[in-house]
């Protein structure tokens, strides 16, 4: 029954999940098992990238389940997801150890630089996977409890709740540029050397990381699924379509909109974590609000309010910009202007909207 | 109120601390022996300056149907928004029977407790279908962790059958809620408060844009909801009112003017003034 619930009555779903689950299994094996000669290798280069791409499916996901399904644009969350790449970025530096420059056992480079004597409290317990793991979920989930917190209960909404979740990431972007804060200051967190023992050179290793996305993506999504298809989704949908007669149904619309928030908020960091050991660095400026509003974008034109439309959308656009980045970097800019004025004029449904479109005329 | 104010109020000798008290619960054995459900008194709400309600006083009996009417600003909605919680009066009390103190409570709270709102627009979920619409306002665990992992029992189930019986909606019980016609929206969501079993049901308009045909069937179904609930009616149509009504409240300018059956009230000289002017 639960099967039915999450996949068999979701039928492009199961399509995208399913080609998320063969990719999974092909792109390892293509670029491992065959020589470099062949023409189906897949290059590392191309591995690092769509292990990218699925991290940030998982967190076009987390934001499509708060805009999409309670209404609320939050343009923060790259600070969540940031958040939870500097949790792993710590783990990964206490993995140096004596490795790096200056050689110090236990203190990072840019600590040795700063005349640091020891370790700061907050980098305690980082050496250890489990414990940067909890954090990893932890903060940005009470980060997200306290401002969604405040918000909620205030009834901050709609363009206002949007300009104050840029504020946080801003404001966060612009603390962890301070060396004072013993996060490496604008460098952030880079050259690391293994993960759970695994040297992160080494190809296997990059195969395992890649098929650790897929995963979370997978679980991540009917996670997703769980909670839109129970009746706390359909009264997450009825405060999007109408706040005050659910409230006068006697649910307290407050804390629906709160832990759906802290929800999506933990799910933007999981992908944050798995983001950093692929791209092998974090820096403050992956809190820029500029991010956030890319992410907004991705869903936008995937298909809002679909939850595979998100993935859909991830994709879709970053493939756009890698390509376009790569030939001509100037223009992606206004191209990628041009595809939100495109997507909210002519496709309010994205991608996913569009294919419904001619379905539906198919069938008449 | 100013802090020395809200100090005196918190120290007065002859009540005891809230804390003492024992937390108002809402059952079946609301308290009404002295007859009235709500009490409303010595209300007064302003908006900058505008008076909206001014030492408004309001008694409604268990189980009776009343309607309230008034010209336009004469404070009917934002008495509903008082009594729901909605708005927070500057002085005066509300009481649900005799204990629960209503203006402490939240609109959820309020609305689990059992007053249901009808809104003078219709407000259902449009994008779901009636039965879900009703699904979603059935009385039962509102918390978010509960309906995460629960489903209808088969008594709320029966309930929701016989609630779509009483608005006439069976046929309809799968069809999406916005494609329905206006009446059957307004239908739907006095459904909706029904299903919550409501102790009392603020209807806000509830004939407003409706063909001869709803507006009789609307009044049945609420002289049919007489007794088992109690039912306050806020419409502007005197003819509507007059088919249903037994007693009959005139607000004017946030306060009450007249009360009683509907003849005494049109025969009585300052309805007629404030109605036709002079």
């Amino acid at each position: 029954m639960l099967t039915q619930r999450l996949l068999l009555s979701d039928r492009g779903g199961m399509l995208v999940l399913g080609l998320v689950v063969l990719m999974a299994i092909i792109v390892p094996i293509c670029n491992l098992a065959l020589p470099s000669s062949s023409p189906f290798y897949i290059s590392n280069f191309t591995v690092g990238l769509l292990g990218k791409f699925l991290c940030f499916a998982l967190l076009a996901l987390s934001v499509d389940l708060i805009w999409g399904y309670a209404g609320i644009l939050s343009l923060g969350h790259g600070a969540f997801f940031t958040l939870g790449g500097y949790g792993m970025g710590m783990y990964l530096m206490r993995q140096i150890g004596d490795r790096g420059v200056y050689g110090h056992p236990e203190l990072m480079d840019f600590m040795v630089v700063l005349n640091w004597e020891e370790l700061p409290w907050y980098w305690q317990g980082f050496d250890m996977f489990w414990f940067a793991m909890l954090m990893v979920l932890l903060v940005p989930g009470l980060l997200a409890l306290a401002f969604g917190w405040l918000a909620f209960r205030s009834r901050v909404t709609g363009v206002y709740f949007a300009i104050i979740t840029q504020a946080l990431t801003y404001a966060l972007m612009l603390a962890f540029f301070r060396n004072e804060m013993g996060f490496g200051g604008n460098n952030g967190l880079n050259d690391f050397k293994e993960i759970l023992g695994f040297d992160l050179a080494e190809k296997a290793t990059r195969a395992g990381l890649f098929v650790a996305s897929a995963i979370s993506l997978v679980l991540g999504y009917l996670a997703c699924r769980y909670i839109v298809t129970s009746r706390a989704g359909r009264v997450i949908v009825s405060i999007r379509d109408a706040e005050s007669r659910t409230r006068f149904c006697g649910y307290q619309v407050e804390s629906y909109k709160l832990w759906l928030f802290v929800f999506s908020a933990m799910l933007a960091a999981v992908a944050g974590a798995l983001y950093v050991p692929q791209v092998g660095i974090i820096n403050p400026g992956e809190f820029a609000p500029l991010n956030s509003i890319e992410m907004v974008v991705w869903v936008a034109t995937g298909g809002r309010g679909t939850l595979f439309g998100a993935i859909v959308g991830a994709f879709s656009v970053n493939y756009a910009k890698t390509f376009f980045t790569t030939y001509s970097p100037e223009t992606w800019l206004f191209i990628l202007g041009g595809l939100f004025v495109l997507v909210t004029l002519l496709l309010p449904n994205g991608i996913v909207g569009l294919f419904d479109r001619f379905r539906r005329k198919g069938d008449k | 109120m100013n802090p020395l104010n809200r100090l005196r109020e918190t120290w007065r000798p002859d009540q005891v601390f809230d804390i003492v008290q024992p937390a108002p619960t809402f059952d079946k054995s609301l308290d009404t022996k002295h007859g009235p459900i709500l009490y409303v008194e010595d209300i007064s709400v302003s908006f900058d300056g505008f008076k909206a309600l001014n030492n408004l006083n309001l008694y409604i009996d268990d189980g009776e149907l009343r309607c309230i009417i008034g010209p336009n600003g004469a404070g009917k909605t934002t008495m509903m928004d008082v009594i729901t919680g909605k708005t927070k009066p500057d002085s005066g009390s509300v009481y649900f029977g005799q204990r629960i103190n209503l203006l402490k409570l939240s609109e959820h709270e309020i609305a689990r407790g059992g007053i249901g709102r009808k809104f003078q627009k219709p407000t259902i979920f449009e994008a779901l279908p009636v039965f879900e619409n009703l699904e979603l306002a059935t009385a039962s665990n509102k918390r978010v962790w509960y309906t995460l992992n629960h489903h209808l029992s088969g008594e709320q189930r029966d309930r929701i059958d016989e609630v779509l019986t009483q608005i006439g909606l069976t046929a309809h019980f799968n069809q999406e809620a916005g494609a329905l016609s206006h009446g059957q929206k307004q239908w739907l969501e006095i459904g909706m408060l029904l299903v919550q079993n409501p102790r009392v049901l603020l209807v806000d308009e509830p004939v407003a844009g409706m063909t001869g045909e709803e507006v009789e069937h609307t009044a049945e179904l609420l002289i049919s909801l007489k007794g088992r609930h109690s039912v306050i009616v806020v419409e502007h149509d005197m003819a509507f009112v007059r088919s249903i009504a037994n007693k009959v409240t005139v607000l004017h300018q946030g306060s009450v003017l007249a009360e009683g059956s509907m003849d005494q009230v049109q025969s009585d000289p300052r309805v007629v003034e404030v109605y036709l002017g002079e």
